[in-house]
């Protein structure tokens, strides 16, 4: 059953992992929402709708922001990227190989923002050191690893893409 | 007596391998709960209690009923023609007392957040609109919030009917307690207090429910930690037959423990999906999953512990008081908690006495439950600060002191004063390992050094003993139909890969993978060809779950058995075919190879002739290539695990907040089907046990509101706030089964708070402050003691 009809709307144009997207979006519909339930993207998660635990982290004109703190509404225009796009474009593999290698992530359900975070860190400094991944992780919150294989995975990345230049 | 796995030939068992799934997940693939939208969904919300007790005097939803987007509003009294009742009874707690439990408030609430009614619409803003339109009308009732008051005479009762707030009482002793006090050279005594916390998996609880009338059939998704047993309560609680109810739990978001119990609200959106016959999803916010997951801890503890001129523990006395919240959680029981906090007190040491009492009280809060290493981190903190305490008193290394009066079992095994059977350990050789990693006296130096340079720096440690991987004795003699088995089956498909399904569960901690990589050694094929689904009650064989570390000391056994006995198969048609006794033949990397180390022929081409082709095998050859084994350890009741951990902070001077500069496991959990996971398994429950020792905290006001609804009130540990963790291993072999694999998930939780209880009040001591035992461990408690002006 759809919402639509007892909604009020309004009508969206924007950039969704590339393809031009036009959609008609609950006025009070977060972004997140509707990337995962609107769009079907569902690599966005939504842990706490307030803006503290960044599992809804999504790129919007090319920085990382809170999907869940971002109405599908104020997209209209953007260019938005999730972990479907940023996988598929293969600008995270890196980080992704060794968040696998490492056992950088348990249950996954943080790992979508945690990844586009690291990687917003490693394009802003390609070398920080340990207690600088701590703080820029850390407004991610991940309840399973306990952070120590999330910062090895970030700094192995790191050494990696300082080995491909 | 089963061969022992140092007999065995061992390729992937042991070895470290990333959980394969993890990079569809990395990718955004992942499928959790919310992920799945099904045609004429509806969604759920519901009207929850705003206050902790009240008389329910008017709830109309008429007006709900026809606002925008609204299918259905359902009370109790809809719901209660398809759903029945429960109570927690277990056999394991004599004398509990429980009260019936319904899916919506039945006129009265006793705790914050309690579900009332359940509103189905659209979408759930729009249900969430819809509350706003019920007419609901109570009258408050006196609370009791405070677990401490919950007995005094004359307090209010939470449940009336029951005539008091006392839901269970643990009493045991074992030796002369009073003369091991009388005789005692020295004697330590402190109270303790624990806050609540609770286990926040990062994707909230969340089900949907589809029912299809013309098979009277019930479909279920849930985030669940065992969806087995949810089917039963589904079945038993709807009155279906198991046969017409099905749960899947996919890819789940993290359980801890939180995921395992029987929810009113899940109920209620089941039954409220057979009602309407189309599927209802609901997904707790994080302010539903603050208010309503199981909380866990808020214990008191007045405990003492006798010491004998030679440094030697000599009994431990206490005193214990836990507040379990409104009722006593279904089907496994809040008492579960206290029963454990109590048992292992003391558990790593030789004590000739010792004695434990506990009340466990109702209140108008949240329930309690199982969460990671349920009990176990109370009793090593109480035990630990003690120790740590005495030692500092003798003037004396506490790890002089540990190794002194450690409980060694030896061959035969042992008891502890307080009951536990303990087998297959290790203290001793975990504390050498822990001194090989990391260097006590030179890093005492260092933190003298800092000392010198004003910082106020500690150093603490907790040896611990965690129960793991419990049997059938814990609940089915219980009468709680809690299953403590597993099955594993495997079928060889066409081209030679593995099928193979489980009854345990994947929540993130790998047991796939391990799984996987014990059914590669047995059976004698790559890991790459196993494909192991988890998680569906209609293709998965009944068991046990996840829950008390259980998956490879269980599953594991589980999975060995069953492909053995399939390599069993192979060999026995191969045989056949070539004319040559079995047992001279072997299987390795998916062929069969004879006694002399030659390829024979490949499995792939068995299972196509047993497929395709079977008549060309000699009559009377009729290869199943399948096989499902159930395993039931027999003998023990539970898997005893040991080891260490130690914690180095520092304290700020002016704000009281407590830094982690490093912590550091030693864990004995037998085998390791695969040291990364287990690695990381330690490391996320420890995060978790500091979490517990310096933020975490469900906070109620003394009338039973709750204070902490969202994430920027309740404190989760960030990554910048924690230490680099590392991690040693001892292997002692669990001796009663062929992998000799024991339980790893909740050993990291178990001992961290009490390591950097004891490193703060060492920093505390040196700095002239007074020593804290009380937890968390907030900058305005730690300010008073540095001031010296509380001792918490
Ligand atoms: S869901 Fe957006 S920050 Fe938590
Ligand atoms: S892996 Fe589960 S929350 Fe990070």
């Amino acid at each position: 059953m759809s919402d639509q009809g007892f909604e009020a709307t309004a009508a969206i144009a924007c950039t969704v992992n590339g393809e031009p997207v036009r959609a008609t979006v609950p006025v009070r519909q977060s972004l997140v929402d509707w990337l995962r339930h609107g769009l079907g993207l569902t690599g966005s998660h939504v842990g706490c709708e307030h803006g503290v635990c960044g599992a809804c982290t999504v790129v919007v004109d090319g920085r990382t922001m809170r999907g869940c703190l971002l109405l599908a509404a104020q997209a209209d225009g953007a260019v938005i990227e999730t972990i479907e796009g940023a996988t598929a474009s293969g600008r995270v593999e890196a980080l992704q190989e060794a968040f696998h290698a490492r056992a950088a992530l348990q249950c996954g359900f943080c790992t979508p923002g945690m990844v586009l975070t690291a990687a917003e860190l490693l394009a802003d400094e390609p070398s920080p050191d340990r207690p600088r991944i701590r703080e820029a992780l850390s407004g991610n919150y991940c309840r399973c690893t306990g952070y120590h294989a999330i910062v090895d995975a970030v700094a192995d990345a790191a050494a990696h893409a300082v080995r491909e230049r | 007596m089963p061969a022992r796995s140092t007999e065995l030939p061992l390729q992937e068992i042991g070895r470290s391998r990333p959980r394969g799934r993890t990079r569809a997940l990395l990718a955004g693939h992942g499928r959790y709960l919310d992920d799945l939208d099904l045609p004429r969904q509806v969604h759920g919300a519901f009207l929850r209690s705003p206050v902790p007790a009240a008389r329910i005097d008017r709830l109309d939803v008429t007006a709900a009923r026809t606002a925008p987007g609204v299918v259905a509003v359902f009370t109790w009294d809809d719901l209660r023609a398809v759903c029945r009742p429960w109570r927690t009874v277990s056999a394991a707690f004599p004398g509990l007392q429980s009260p019936e439990q319904t899916p919506l408030a039945a006129g009265r609430v006793t705790a914050v957040g309690e579900p009332i009614a359940l509103v189905v619409a659209a979408s759930r803003a729009l249900a969430e609109d819809a509350i706003e339109l019920i007419d609901f009308a109570w009258t408050e009732q006196p609370a009791v919030g405070v677990a401490s008051e919950a007995l005094a005479p004359g307090a209010p009762l939470v449940h009336p009917e029951l005539g008091s707030n006392l839901a269970w009482q643990f009493d045991a002793a074992a030796g002369d307690v009073d003369a091991a006090f009388a005789a005692a050279a020295l004697v330590v005594e402190e109270r303790f207090v624990f806050g609540r916390h609770t286990g926040v998996p990062l994707e909230t609880r969340g089900i949907l429910a589809a029912f299809d009338r013309s098979e009277a059939r019930l479909t279920v998704w849930a985030s669940h930690q065992m969806p087995h047993q949810l089917q039963l309560h589904l079945a038993d609680l709807l009155d279906l037959p198991m046969s017409r109810v099905e749960v899947t739990a996919m890819d789940v978001g993290g359980g801890f423990g939180i995921k395992m119990h029987v929810y009113p609200d899940e109920i209620a959106i089941c039954a409220a999906a057979r009602l309407l016959a189309r599927p209802v999803k609901f997904v707790a916010d994080r302010l539903e999953s603050l208010t309503s997951d199981v909380h866990a801890r808020e214990h008191v503890i007045d405990a003492k512990l006798a010491v004998d001129g030679d440094g030697r523990l000599l009994a431990i006395d206490a005193k214990g008081l836990q507040g379990i919240g409104s009722h006593s959680v279904f089907p496994r029981s809040s008492t579960v908690e206290t029963l454990m906090a109590m048992r292992t007190l003391g558990a790593p040491y030789a004590l000739a006495a010792a004695r434990a009492h506990a009340d466990v009280v109702f209140q108008n809060k949240a329930m309690t439950g199982q969460y990671r290493s349920v009990g176990h981190p109370i009793a090593c903190a109480v035990t630990e600060a003690l120790v740590e305490r005495a030692a500092a008193l003798r003037g004396e290394d506490s790890l002089a002191l540990r190794r002194r009066n450690y409980l060694e079992p030896g061959d035969d095994g042992c008891r502890t004063a307080l009951g536990l059977e303990l087998f297959d350990f290790s203290h001793a050789a975990c504390l050498e390992r822990l001194e090989a990693m990391l260097d006590v006296a030179g890093l005492r130096a260092q933190i003298a050094a800092a000392r010198q340079r004003g910082e106020i720096q500690g150093l603490g440690f907790a040896a611990f003993v965690e129960m793991t991987a419990s049997g059938s004795e814990i609940y089915g003699k219980a009468g709680v139909p809690v299953s403590a088995a597993d099955t594993v089956q495997v079928a060889i498909e066409p081209d030679g890969s593995i099928k193979a399904s489980a009854s345990l569960s994947e929540i993130g901690q790998g047991i796939t993978e391990g799984l996987i990589q014990v059914l590669a050694d047995a059976v004698g094929v790559a890991p790459e060809r196993i494909a192991l689904e988890m998680g569906r009650t209609a293709s998965g064989p009944h068991g046990g779950g996840a829950w008390a570390s259980r998956g490879a000391a269980i599953g594991g056994e589980a999975a060995w058995q069953a492909g053995r006995a399939l390599r069993g198969q192979v060999l026995e048609a191969a045989g056949a075919l070539l004319q040559m006794p079995a047992d001279t033949l072997d299987l390795v990397a998916g062929w069969v190879v004879d006694a002399s180390g030659e390829r024979r022929i490949e499995v792939a081409e068995l299972a196509r002739m047993v497929h395709f082709r079977g008549h060309e095998f000699p009559a009377g050859t009729a290869p199943q290539f399948q096989v499902a084994h159930h395993h039931r350890r027999a003998g023990d009741p539970t898997i005893p695990t040991n080891g260490i951990q130690a914690a180095w902070v520092s304290i700020c001077r002016d704000t009281g907040l407590v830094r982690c500069l490093k912590h550091w496991v030693v864990h004995d959990c037998g085998r390791m089907l695969n040291p990364l996971l287990v690695t990381e398994q330690v490391r996320g429950g420890v995060v978790q046990g500091l979490g517990a020792a310096l933020f975490e905290h469900c906070r109620y006001d003394a009338q039973a509101n709750f204070l902490d609804g969202s994430l920027a009130d309740y404190l989760v540990p960030m990554a910048t706030e924690m230490p680099d963790i590392e991690v040693g291993h001892v292997e002692t072999a669990y001796r009663g089964s062929v992998l000799g694999a024991k339980g790893a998930g909740e050993a990291g939780t178990c001992a961290a708070s009490a390591a950097v209880l004891n490193a703060v009040n060492d920093a505390l001591r040196a700095a002239g402050g007074t020593s804290i035992a009380t937890l968390p461990l907030t900058p305005p408690l730690v300010l008073a003691a540095l001031e010296g002006g509380s001792s918490g």
